[in-house]
């Protein structure tokens, strides 16, 4: 201690890891057991979506959009579709708006109780975990129900969605709820009543709430650090305008805010409260009438090929807002460009910070605790074969080089 | 000479009968896990196949380990483990290396076990298994104060108490209970014992809330992580003779009680039923003290895990020890 020495040595969490489940390496100084200092590199999922975007119309996007995810696979297509009914001026029957909200609401349950099982899982509660995991399948069967696939469910579509609630699903979807109230408690018990879980995820990864501001940190995230964040209370879509619906914050629950992985984890867990009650609505309001704007899909396309205009798709996820820009312009099949903000792209600035002064041990915990979604964030890579070196591209080179391609492919 | 061979060969037997029954017992623990979190789980002889495509599997050592000790570190661990039987009375069977050997020998075997386990961890050269190593090294500090309190005091109640017999032999606590010795208060502090060498349990076979030096989500399998092939079949085998020989340790000097005095019956058939209800025993203690523990509890990290064991356990068994101090002098 005395000496000034170097006694400090990396051990690289990822890209491949057991506690981590999409491919991302975290770089961690690490003196002893203390995290000095980390550094994320990502890069090791891009799969250059957008790209392939641009050889195909907008209807047959929604099932590329879809598979940015294999988590939040609506939200993104419900982003992707409400940036191209923007662009087009398309409305949405009110129907199709509550669908699609039951459908936003399950996925949010699903990930949440996913993150969850995930989560103990990652500091070694292993019955948590299977618990959890037998508490999704509840959900997954009711989306099962209504679309025929447990993952990309193939629900929305430009102008509505193509799937409707007959009565089988709306029964599945009242056992649904019955379960989750009578079942779900005894999860909330197991975590939250558990001292070695009180223990793990105490004071881990704290994330002030000034840093989350600073850092632009969104959803549960930004929610566990006491920021009332949440587009379906602050620019409320689809049916959420009418819900009665209010952030989860640690505070309005347990009167403080520690901004650690256990308010992520309680914000989460109280989330799926806040979407049994929202789907409850939902069925209570469900309007009568059409699901799409227009079902022939020729006609569909023909509209979208003479629209003209950028439109903007932002939506709550469950890791946080999820944004969809694109162009489409007359006369052309295809969309012009389409960008993807995926919420793990803002969360994952905070990480650097969560990391600092915490231990190796907790290291995979809160990677995990903003509820990465690598694949989704991975929108851009930088690499360079002829010369074999690694090239870092400073947030100046990237402004420059973005607006130089943006304004290539809108020929300015 | 012909005890000799007798005694090599009751001890290879009892060797072999043992590992066999430490990977079903394992098989039972991984079914019960299983069941306990709604699930199937494996077959009951998982463990023995697990094992078999190990030993047909390439052994890899990494080029940054050094051979000798990555390689030497799990048959020293293994062996060592093993060696414990060898010296704890199988029911009313006195030890096969009886008088050679006592309690202080278990500790030392059990501590070399851990060791070895740690000096094949550094020697494999990798990061992940450096912290594994560094962490099972802490994680025994911290738990063998309790366990020295726990072992100490009972030899000590036992000699002042008149027991027959050397103080640190386990023959002496397998011949005569130390609950029918004890007085009102001395119960209680043998219960305090108890219940430290329980809590001890896990950090020493390395299971949950303590498998911290294997951590598969924070540092894959850490102590392990480089091991393959030959050489991490006999890391599984050290495992999982480790947790039988600890639950034999706790069986013997906790619940020594004899099947065969209580309806009393003699002759070889004595012999047999208090073997047969002595593995039955280690079977209780090994489903509660292992497996229901680490069903029931997440892992802690490591300091979280010192101070469990310097401040909490070792304070429940500086109690025991008061509380069995105040049973003999009063």
């Amino acid at each position: 201690m005395a000496e000034e020495v170097n006694k400090t040595y990396k051990v690289p969490i990822g890209p491949v890891h057991v506690g981590l489940k999409e491919p991302i390496t975290a770089w961690l100084d690490v003196d002893g057991e203390r995290i000095v200092k980390a550094t994320i590199r990502p890069g090791a999922i891009h799969r250059g979506i957008e790209f392939m975007a641009r050889d195909r119309n907008p209807i047959q996007i929604i099932y590329l959009a879809e598979r940015i995810c294999g988590i939040c696979s609506f939200t993104h297509i419900v982003a992707f579709v409400r940036a191209v009914e923007d662009a087009a001026k398309i409305e949405v029957p009110a129907r199709a708006q509550y669908i699609r909200t039951l459908v936003l609401e399950l996925e949010r349950i699903h990930s949440h109780i996913l993150w969850a099982g995930v989560a103990c899982y990652t500091f070694g509660y292993d019955s948590a975990f299977h618990l959890g995991m037998i508490l999704r399948e509840k959900v997954m069967d009711v989306l099962e129900a209504l679309s025929g696939n447990r993952v990309n469910y193939g629900t929305g579509t430009v102008g509505g969605v193509r799937r409707d609630i007959t009565p089988s699903v709306d029964k599945a979807l009242r056992d649904m709820i019955v379960f989750y109230k009578s079942e779900f408690g005894v999860f909330y018990d197991v975590v939250m009543e558990d001292p070695i879980a009180k223990a793990r995820m105490r004071n881990v990864g704290v994330l002030s709430r000034e840093d989350a501001v600073t850092n632009c940190a969104l959803g549960p995230t930004a929610r566990g650090s006491g920021l009332r964040v949440d587009l379906r209370w602050s620019a409320p879509y689809e049916a959420y305008c009418d819900m009665d619906i209010k952030p989860v914050v640690p505070q309005d629950h347990v009167g403080e805010v520690h901004g650690d992985v256990f308010d992520r984890f309680l914000v989460r867990v109280l989330e799926v409260y806040q979407s049994i009650k929202i789907i409850e609505n939902v069925l209570a309001g469900l309007p009568t009438g059409a699901l799409m704007w227009e079902s022939k899909l020729p006609k569909l396309l023909r509209h979208l090929k003479q629209a003209e205009g950028t439109g903007w798709g932002i939506v709550e996820g469950p890791r946080g807002d999820d944004s969809h820009i694109l162009r489409l312009t007359a006369e052309k099949e295809n969309i012009t460009w389409w960008k993807v903000r995926a919420p793990t792209y803002a969360n994952a600035v905070s990480w650097p910070i969560m990391f600092k002064d915490n231990e190796l041990a907790d290291a995979p915990l809160i990677i995990n605790s903003i509820d990465p979604c690598i694949s989704c964030m991975e929108r851009m890579v930088v690499t360079d074969r002829s010369s074999g070196s690694e090239q870092i591209v400073t947030k100046n080179d990237l402004l420059r080089l973005c607006r130089e391609k943006t304004g290539r492919v809108m020929g300015a | 000479m012909i005890l000799l061979m007798f005694k090599i060969i009751a001890g290879v037997a009892l060797l072999v009968f043992s590992s066999l029954l430490s990977f079903v017992f394992e098989g039972v623990d991984r079914i019960f896990n299983a069941r306990m979190q709604l699930r199937i789980g494996p077959p009951l002889f998982q463990p023995f196949l697990d094992l078999l495509k190990l030993l047909g599997k390439e052994n890899i050592v990494p080029r940054r380990a050094i051979p000798w000790a990555f390689n030497g570190a799990p048959w020293v661990s293994a062996v060592a483990a093993m060696m414990i039987f060898l010296y704890v009375p199988m029911g009313s069977l006195p030890p096969i290396l009886s008088g050679s050997g006592d309690l202080i020998l278990i500790l030392y075997l059990l501590g070399l076990s851990s060791v070895a386990m740690a000096i094949g961890g550094f020697a494999s050269g990798s990061t992940y298994a450096n912290i594994g190593a560094q962490r099972e090294m802490v994680l025994m500090m911290s738990y063998e104060l309790p366990l020295a309190v726990v072992i100490v005091s009972m030899a000590w109640f036992s000699y002042r108490s008149g027991m027959p017999g050397e103080p640190f032999s386990l023959e002496t606590f397998v011949g005569m209970p130390v609950w029918s010795v004890a007085g009102f208060t001395g119960i209680f502090g043998l219960l305090c014992l108890m219940v430290s060498l329980m809590a001890v349990v896990p950090a020493e076979v390395g299971k949950s809330p303590m498998d911290i030096a294997e951590a598969k989500t924070e540092i894959l399998e850490g102590l392990i992580c480089e091991y393959s092939g030959r050489n991490l079949a006999m890391m599984k085998v050290a495992f999982s003779i480790r947790t039988l020989a600890m639950c034999t340790v706790v069986v013997s000097l906790f619940l020594p009680w004899s099947l065969g005095k209580m309806i009393q019956i003699e002759g070889p058939v004595f012999f047999l039923l208090d073997f047969i209800f002595f593995w039955i025993k280690v079977f209780f203690v090994q489903v509660i003290g292992v497996t229901l523990i680490r069903t029931a509890f997440g892992r802690y990290k490591i300091w979280q895990a010192s101070q469990f064991y310097w401040f909490h356990i070792a304070g429940l068994s500086l109690a025991g020890m008061i509380l069995l101090s105040l049973d003999v002098v009063l």
